[in-house]
């Protein structure tokens, strides 16, 4: 990935590989059979291959959170994980959290609270947020500091972020466990 | 009548003067006890919800039919020549449609004065040669089949080294930037100023290079078809991207469309029509395919630009009342490898204090790395670290409390243009801040002992004040919804929003009726670049006076469906009020169809600023720190911030835009900085791992608000912008926080924990003064 080669010497090997392979990947609830590359990510395959755009690439190490799909419920990065390796995963992206068009609740507190600005990583905000308040309908503050301090925001929504979660935290969707 | 008049307008510190055509009339402003509805209301973005649900389409969003994946080649060394480049294993892969290199025509320079591709490279991560592909697989496969034979040079990455005689030269012509540097300033009598002082500091500042760290990178898909050339891209100017390409690419304007809807974040970076640009348009045009170029992460931080690093010695002098009576300061910026200008560093001592005599000195120096870029207040950001950290120190020499030496020397006109301000309501900013941040009374003691706490504060001045040329159209259709058609963009500061509550505000339609259409040089008629904190100010007046005029047809249809005459007759949030006392409601919608269907276009501009005033905004911010004596690590407990922004549109966005600037501020002071390796000059940090942006879990509350009084005289709104100003005070403050609580002055940018551990090391010492 990393094209700004450092002064050294590179010889460069010849790329081997077995060229497309079929997989079945399940994402927002639809089973889908594609060809990929073995070394595509699960990031590149669900934008360019299922054209689900939400989920972006920035830093696409790992770093920053922007790509951020659940996977059977627990967030991921999509930029780490391989497609090959999702088979047997179910992958929810942005693009699979709203039903029936009904805003969640998680989306209509981010609106609420201003915690979007350019809205870049907001896709993967909303979902690590999503998977927090699934997980804890309670976090504390400190809870919310680690939950979201993977998801990265150059434009600074944080503190707005925070409120949000705040927010559902004192009004839990569904009501307190 | 049209009138063709020549105004001053100023963006980010510089004062331009240039004509607009301008339909002569202005609206009156909306005085400040005016009833408004709409502006002024918290409402949701008009676009959160596409954003939120990932439908909101960047750039890299669209998909072409055909569309191929363009990747760069990049220069490993900081200087080099290409002695033997040899594309022709890599052109010849299968699955590669187009290559580039600086064998390529047509030769191209983009605006900053550099090659589009060179023999010479001057920068780590300069463009050797680029490859389009089916895939993003076969052209990172390509690019590893491209034989290149480099002859490394020495280089220079330091702005003080570069000035250096005998240092590498960066350009042949030399390191020093000749025409129009130094750039002096000087009023009243230094030496005089200098005999009166009966105390002085004097200190050297150094500020890094902080990279914009967009997190969508600079990007472009471009498509020619029968039309001329598509582009989408991620700009905060799409007009100057469409003059750009149509100039450098000899075709005319209108066979360029530019469109940007939804963009990721830009801070100053995207203004221009970038390397990004050309290789989307110039391998499309090779390859007869749409090309995407979308840089990787590493391409962003060492390709992209940076706030310039800065060299700055500042000299104050005061009586023992506090009263300033010299300022000298010299900033030495280096601006990366190519372009004609560095920032205004300076400006802060020319204006935020009242003082009679001044002298500064700005220079501008090539160095090894890529161009520099305006970053939110580029120039005054960095300059203000350097006088407002010596102000603290001022104070401290004295024996005066640092908010009082600053009230003591309040600005109250133009020192350089010698009128005055449309509105400085600077005094009651720092009132409020320092209630804000409970300035009077004893601070805190630190959350433990191992920790000690400390409080700062630093003010700010910057533009804003926007102007022409800028224009609008408003549709109005049957039903009571209206398009206003714009040639702005929103980069992620809500502009979008801001100026749909505007025309929904002089229409009397529902937020929900009306629809901005921006980010699109086919149907906006021009707009100014989104910076210099201006969008609002340039654009809002003239999408309220085209408003305006849609809306005096509107009422007029509805006075005469209504058969009432038309002084009786009030449009509010969709509803016609009629009647002698308005006393009848009928919805707009139903009034409408009686005469349905039409079409009501109002055209609205932006008139020249008022010339005999100055249009700025003032801001101020405390600072609460801790610091942690074993390891030096700072967290920043609170921010308090106050900023003159004039009338608010949207208070909740208001405050996105101060916690943004204070978030980006905390990073700044704190923890950003390019690195590059002194031996190799190979940046080492091109990457969000190393290169540490805040986090969530790394910014203080934040207590910000715009003061919120209405400019009465700068536009037809009583607006001035905010994106700019909360960045400029942050990390002075903190620096002055951090200073309280160890009481040793760190100079320079970013204030590490390493940096803090060392000057914990040698407390009692007062290194740089």
């Amino acid at each position: 990935m990393v094209r700004v080669v450092h002064p050294v010497p590179v010889v460069s090997a010849p790329v081997t590989g077995p060229g497309l392979v079929p997989i079945s990947i399940k994402v927002n609830g639809n089973i889908q059979q594609i060809q990929v590359e073995p070394r595509r990510s699960l990031l590149d395959v669900i934008r360019w291959d299922l054209g689900l755009t939400g989920a972006k690439r920035v830093c696409n190490l790992g770093e920053c959170g922007a790509c951020t799909v659940l996977a059977d419920g627990r967030p991921i990065y999509a930029c780490l994980a391989l497609a090959i390796e999702c088979e047997a995963v179910d992958i929810l992206t942005i693009e699979g959290l709203a039903v029936d068009g009904q805003l969640d609740p998680v989306q209509q507190a981010f609106i609420r609270h201003d915690a979007v600005q350019c809205g870049f990583c907001t896709p993967g905000q909303v979902l690590a947020a999503k998977a927090l308040i699934s997980d804890n309908a309670q976090p504390s503050d400190e809870d919310i500091d680690r939950a979201m301090c993977g998801n990265l925001c150059r434009c600074g929504t944080y503190t707005h972020v925070r409120n949000a979660l705040q927010e559902l935290r004192q009004n839990p969707p569904g009501g307190a466990r | 009548m049209t009138r063709i008049v020549k105004s001053k307008t100023e963006i980010e510190g510089r004062i331009y003067e240039r004509y607009s055509i301008w339909s002569g009339s202005d609206l009156a402003p909306w005085e400040a006890n005016s009833d408004l509805s709409i502006v002024g209301r918290d409402l949701p973005r008009v676009d959160a919800e596409s954003k939120v649900t990932g439908r909101a389409a960047y750039t890299a969003d669209h998909r072409r039919p055909g569309m191929l994946f363009a990747k760069v080649l990049r220069s490993p060394y900081a200087h080099a020549r290409i002695n033997r480049l040899d594309l022709s294993r890599a052109a010849g892969m299968p699955g590669v449609r187009a290559v580039l290199c600086h064998r390529s025509t047509p030769k191209l320079t983009l605006s900053t004065g550099q090659p589009l591709f060179d023999r010479t490279l001057r920068y780590y991560g300069q463009a050797v040669a680029a490859v389009a592909a089916d895939t993003e697989e076969i052209a990172e496969d390509a690019l590893r089949e491209i034989e290149v034979d480099y002859q490394p040079l020495p280089f220079v990455i330091d702005p003080a080294k570069a000035k250096e005689p005998g240092a590498p030269l960066v350009q042949p012509r030399g390191n020093l930037l000749t025409e129009g540097y130094p750039q002096r300033y000087e009023r009243g009598n230094l030496e005089s100023g200098q005999r009166e002082a009966e105390v002085t500091v004097q200190l050297e500042f150094r500020t890094q290079m902080a990279i914009h760290q967009c997190f969508e990178p600079h990007c472009a898909l471009a498509e020619w078809d029968g039309e001329g050339l598509t582009l989408w891209t991620s700009t905060q100017y799409i007009h100057g991207v469409a003059r750009d390409l149509a100039q450098r690419l000899r075709i005319p304007q209108n066979r360029v469309r530019v469109l940007s809807e939804a963009i990721g974040g830009a801070f100053g970076s995207k203004q221009i029509a970038g390397e990004e640009v050309y290789l989307a348009a110039l391998l499309a045009r090779q390859a007869d395919r749409p090309i995407l170029v979308y840089f990787d992460r590493d391409e962003e931080t060492v390709a992209t630009g940076h706030r310039e690093a800065t060299v700055q010695q500042i000299r104050l002098g005061a009586r023992w009342d506090g009263r300033l009576t010299f300022i000298e300061h010299e900033a030495t910026a280096g601006i990366g490898s190519y372009g004609n200008h560095a920032m205004i560093v300076c400006g802060p001592s020319q204006t935020l204090y009242r003082c009679p005599n001044v002298r500064t000195v700005e220079n501008a120096v090539y160095t090894n790395v890529a161009p520099a870029r305006a970053f939110r207040a580029p120039g005054y950001t960095e300059g203000s670290f350097a006088l407002e950290s010596a102000m603290d120190e001022l104070a401290k020499k004295l024996g005066i409390d640092p908010l009082s030496l600053r009230r003591r020397n309040e600005v109250d006109f133009d020192q350089v243009d010698r009128q005055s301000y449309s509105l400085n309501p600077i005094d009651d900013i720092f009132s409020l801040g320092a209630a804000m941040a409970d300035w009077n009374t004893p601070k805190p003691e630190a959350s433990d002992s191992g920790r000690r706490r400390g409080r700062g504060m630093a003010a700010q001045i910057w533009g804003g004040g926007g102007g022409p040329p800028a224009y609008a159209w408003v549709k109005v259709d049957a039903t009571g919804t209206a398009d206003v058609v714009v040639g702005s963009q929103d980069i992620g500061t809500g502009t979008r929003t801001a100026l749909a509550q505007i025309a929904a505000e002089e229409l009397g339609l529902r937020l929900e009726d009306v629809r901005i259409a921006e980010g699109d040089t086919l149907s906006g008629p021009y707009a100014p670049n989104s910076a210099g904190s201006m969008t609002v100010a340039s654009v809002g007046p003239a999408v309220r006076a085209a408003a305006s005029q849609a809306c005096q047809t509107l009422l007029e249809v509805a006075a005469h469906v209504l058969r009432c005459p038309g002084d009786q007759v009030k449009i509010r949030e969709g509803i016609v009020h009629h009647g002698l006392a308005g006393e009848h409601e009928t919805p707009l919608a139903d009034v409408l169809q009686e005469v349905s269907p039409f079409a009501i276009v109002g055209q609205g501009d932006r008139g020249p600023n008022p010339q005999d005033v100055t249009i700025r905004t003032f801001g101020v911010q405390f600072a609460e720190v801790e610091v942690d004596l074993a390891t030096g690590a700072v967290e920043v407990i609170k921010q308090s911030a106050v900023h003159d922004c004039g009338r608010v549109i949207s208070p909740l966005q208001a405050d996105s835009q101060i916690a943004g600037g204070i978030t980006q501020g905390v990073g700044y002071a704190l923890t950003e900085a390019l690195v590059v390796d002194p031996q190799t000059g190979v940046v080492l940090n091109a990457n969000l791992e190393s290169y540490l942006i805040p986090t969530i879990a790394d910014v203080p509350v934040v207590d910000g608000r715009p003061f919120g009084e209405i400019d009465q005289i700068d536009n037809s709104l009583g607006v001035k912008g905010l994106g700019e100003p909360p960045i400029i005070p942050v990390a002075p403050a903190v620096a002055n926080a951090i200073a309280d609580a160890i009481g040793v002055r760190i100079t320079d940018l970013p204030l590490t924990a390493a940096k803090v551990l060392a000057a914990l090391n040698q407390e009692g010492s007062h290194a740089g003064v």
